[in-house]
């Protein structure tokens, strides 16, 4: 790795959260640098989602540190999270149903970032997003109600990208739609990818995310079984059958 | 009535529409983005009118006086929603995170203390505002007078409306809006501050009401009545119209203000030998319409089902059977209680009070079975105890029936309206629920109120004592026996299966149906027994004051239940006790004490909400839990801090 001395974009250690008395995650601990496509892979269950949510500050009972662009954000709101650059998209998508597709995408939008070398970060409009998203691009009046998973899917997406965010959370983009959208899916995060953008991904598609990632965490009942590079966890049987029913 | 006179009735009703919607529209508005049912909004509306007038006394004179009376109201409605902010950011924002129900107590405290603030700047006295300049006469319209300015108001509301539109769907802050209505937490993960959107739709809402109450000054009054009645107009349209939508709001107004302009309209009309009275019918037809939306469209003329609140309070804990110690309690309160009347010498008042706070505690009791352990939220439960307490004062005048035999009949009487209402009222849930409980206790109340042949109407009815045997210190004794012994019933059907059938339904309905309990029958039979019990409150309380008058059945008693409920906490079955008893001791005293008991009274009910949201009963939980862990009480404010 040739960028050591730039400090991760987003660094969690300790990181422990409770559904109520229920104890969920038990000191996670990763990191994404910048321009990386991280998984965080584990069978349903496994506390993808919580870590993600935790991040985000979405969970009323969480410990830890969190370090995203080398400031803590382990006591701040969604929202102060959300406007330091951290875009998340929840996995069950959440759209706001009576609001256009354009509507939609305006609730998301934030304005130009740059990175503190100076550099601007993706800057995404509606019609960036169209070409992006060229299904959408067809449907802009259409209410975020009326769409099929799949196009919610990428609204969830779009929506989140008006944010103009440094690091996207993204929450199991494969789940629940159909295969067309998936490898259109996985389309998409390769071109963002190759436009510089970073993204920390849920995911129990093991190929999804051997297409799509630089490396991955294993997640078993809240705990980090495995770190490494995609490249290594592909040729380790051992960690695929046990913790990723493959 | 011919047909002229029929469209000045219909003109007349749009121009009611117009006021009506205005503190509507502001309601619901509130009540979608926030989820918080805006008890203080006809308090808002009240303000309007009496700003406005003070405004109009400074501006509304001399050669600008147009330009003055105009822009006066529309000050007063910045003032109010300047008001509305302010309240929003120092006590609203403090409590979006506790149940529905204590938002609710701390907006009623608000009614309390506006109200009392008004009596204090304004005086007790109606103010009769200034005619608007060059509007205070009448048109001729289809051959009749018509007052000019109620053609304004005809205009003023469509064109609120169409600026709301035009808000909602054309502004950026709009769309925040709208997608906070449906989802607020996903708004926030998207980077926006939703305490300013709250802030920003509260203020709004508040204007619009000291808007339409400011509207109103030329038309009538300003009074310190105006408060209360305009709340519950406003709540009916928001249910009526669907809660959260505007265009609702302005036809369920429409429909509401041209029924009723109708049957004022109509007047007497005599029907084969039948005599109907219609403008009687108009203290009544708002809330019929209501009940009739609600069982056939539970979500309102133009609403859509609620999205699951996703800050929903935290799942209530189970309930606690209690310890030696908490029988030990019981002991000695019961013994108190026993004690009273020997204090007769030195506190002749003494037993008095503790009458009145026996039939409260049997009152509430009854309403918290219901609420808490049945999660159904009641706005009227005075029904029943109006019920209980016409019925046993009818069958002893009326039908002449023994005073021991009439005891045990009305109650169940009461719990026969229960069992009439609540088929209807356990098919909703939430806020309609609530609403649809609080309209039928209307219809109850202004059919006692109007049946004087068989009520005596608004003078209720008197000399209605209990026989000779058990007069003076017997009947309290009477009383203390059989509130214990109801508090104790009610909290062995708690404990018992049919008990935990009721609590699984609150909890989670599909799940309770899942291992087959019939959760609107298991509802349906809480609704009835909390009737009975209801009902049974109001027989003794008729008995012990020996008269009875439509009061019982007002909004403000079922009111007083809930903040009896709330203050001591839901979650506990000792709560329902403590909150009727703190709730009378302290009103009657602080009643005494000051003028302005209102204000002070709604000042604790706030600060009690503020410092214990768990309520009265929460105290010593939270007291001992400080102690005992201070470090995690802490920790888990912190985390509150987080959510
Ligand atoms: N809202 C919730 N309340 C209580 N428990 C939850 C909730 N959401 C998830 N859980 C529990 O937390 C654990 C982790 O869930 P999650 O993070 O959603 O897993 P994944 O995303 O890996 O499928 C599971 O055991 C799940 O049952
Ligand atoms: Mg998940």
């Amino acid at each position: 790795m040739s960028d050591v001395v730039e400090p991760a974009l987003l660094e969690v250690s300790g990181l422990n959260a409770w559904y109520g008395a229920a104890h969920i995650l038990f000191d996670v601990a990763l990191q994404v640098r910048r321009g990386e496509v991280i998984s965080l892979m584990g069978r349903n269950g496994a506390g993808k989602s919580t870590t993600l949510k935790a991040i985000m500050g979405l969970l009323a009972r969480r410990d830890g540190q969190i370090r995203f662009m080398g400031r803590d954000i382990a006591a701040k709101e969604p929202f102060q999270v959300a406007r330091m650059g951290l875009g998340f998209v929840p996995e069950d998508r959440r759209i706001f149903p009576d609001l256009t597709v354009t509507e939609n995408l305006e609730t998301g939008r934030q304005q130009l970032r740059h990175w503190p070398d100076g550099s601007p970060a993706l800057n995404w409009t509606p019609d960036a997003l169209y070409e992006l998203f060229p299904n959408l691009g067809r449907m802009q009046g259409r209410r975020g109600g009326q769409m099929s998973g799949g196009e919610q899917q990428m609204l969830t997406i779009a929506r989140t990208l008006m944010g103009n965010p440094f690091l996207v959370l993204l929450d199991e983009p494969s789940e629940g739609v159909a295969p067309v959208i998936v490898e259109q899916m996985a389309h998409m995060i390769l071109s963002l990818k190759a436009r510089g953008a970073s993204i920390l991904l849920s995911e129990q598609n093991f190929h999804f995310a051997q297409l799509v990632s630089d490396r991955a965490y294993v997640l078993e009942k809240g705990q980090i079984m495995y770190e490494g590079s995609m490249r290594e966890l592909a040729e380790n049987d051992d960690i695929q059958r046990n913790y990723l029913g493959v | 009535m011919d047909l002229y006179a029929l469209l000045a009735q219909l003109l007349n009703g749009l121009a009611e529409a117009s006021a009506l919607f205005l503190v509507a529209a502001g309601l619901s508005l509130i009540f979608g983005v926030s989820r918080i049912v805006n008890f203080a909004h006809g308090s808002f509306f009240m303000l309007g009118m009496y700003v406005a007038h003070s405004l109009i006394e400074r501006l509304g004179g001399g050669s600008w006086r147009v330009m003055g009376f105009w822009g006066a109201l529309l000050l007063a409605a910045l003032v109010v929603g300047l008001l509305g902010a302010l309240v929003e950011m120092l006590l609203l924002r403090r409590i979006y995170k506790a149940p529905e129900l204590f938002q609710l107590l701390a907006t009623f405290a608000l009614v309390l203390v506006f109200n009392d603030a008004a009596l204090w700047i304004w005086g007790p006295e109606d103010l009769l505002g200034r005619r608007a300049p060059g509007l205070a006469g009448a048109v001729q319209l289809f051959g009749r007078a018509y007052p000019s300015y109620n053609l304004v108001l005809i205009v003023v509301g469509p064109a609120i409306l169409g600026l709301l539109w035009v808000l909602l769907t054309r502004t950026r802050w709009g769309v925040m809006v709208r997608a906070a209505t449906h989802d607020r937490e996903m708004l926030g993960a998207l980077g926006v501050n939703q305490a300013w959107l709250f802030t920003g739709v509260f203020a709004l809402g508040c204007m619009l009401a000291g808007l339409g109450g400011a509207l109103q000054l030329p038309r009538e009054p300003a009074s310190l009545g105006r408060d209360l009645t305009t709340i519950g107009d406003a709540f009916v349209i928001v249910v009526v119209g669907g809660m959260g939508s505007i265009p609702g709001a302005y036809l369920a107004a429409l429909l509401i203000a041209e029924v009723k302009s109708i049957c004022i309209g109509l007047g007497t009309v005599q029907l084969a030998s039948i005599t109907i009275s219609f403008s009687k019918l108009t203290l009544v037809v708002e809330f019929l319409i209501m009940a009739v939306v609600l069982v056939v469209r539970p979500w309102g003329l133009l609403g859509r089902p609620q999205a699951t609140n996703r800050h929903a309070a935290p799942v209530e804990a189970p309930l606690r059977r209690g310890s030696g110690r908490y029988a030990v309690a019981i002991t000695v309160s019961l013994l108190a209680m026993a004690a009273l009347p020997l204090l007769n010498q030195s506190l002749p008042y003494a037993a008095v009070l503790g009458q009145d706070v026996l039939v409260a505690i049997l009152f509430v009791v009854s309403l918290h079975f219901m609420m808490g352990p049945g999660g159904m939220h009641s706005f009227g439960h005075a029904a029943y105890y109006g019920l209980g307490a016409y019925g046993a004062a009818i069958l002893v005048k009326a039908a002449g029936l023994p005073m021991p035999l009439a005891t045990l009949a009305a109650p169940l009487l009461a719990g026969l309206g229960a069992m009439l209402f609540g088929w209807f009222c356990v098919r909703l849930s939430g806020v309609y629920l609530a609403m649809l409980t609080l309209a039928f206790s209307q219809i109850v109340w202004s059919v006692v109120f109007q049946w004087d042949a068989v009520t005596g109407g608004s003078n209720g009815m008197i000399g209605i004592w209990p026989d000779e045997w058990l007069s003076g210190t017997r009947y309290y004794y009477l009383t203390l026996v059989i509130v214990a012994l109801s508090a104790y019933v009610l909290r062995r059907f708690l404990f018992a299966p049919f008990g935990y059938a009721l609590r699984a339904g609150r909890d989670s309905p599909l799940r309770a149906d899942a291992i087959g309990i019939d959760v609107k029958r298991v509802q349906w039979l809480a609704f009835v027994i909390a009737g009975v019990f209801g009902g049974l409150a109001g027989t003794i309380y008729v008995f012990s004051k020996g008269s009875v008058s439509p009061d019982v059945i007002s909004v403000g008693k079922s009111v007083d239940g809930l903040v009896m409920v709330l203050l001591g906490g839901i979650q506990a079955l000792t709560g329902p006790i403590i909150g009727a008893a703190v709730f009378g001791v302290l009103q009657d005293s602080v009643m005494r004490a000051t003028d302005y008991w209102r204000a002070l009274f709604g000042g604790i009910i706030l600060f009690l909400v503020l410092a214990f949201p768990q309520g009265l009963a929460g105290i010593s939980l939270q007291i001992r839990s400080w102690w005992q862990h201070p470090r995690m009480a802490m920790t888990a404010e912190r985390q509150e801090k987080l959510t």
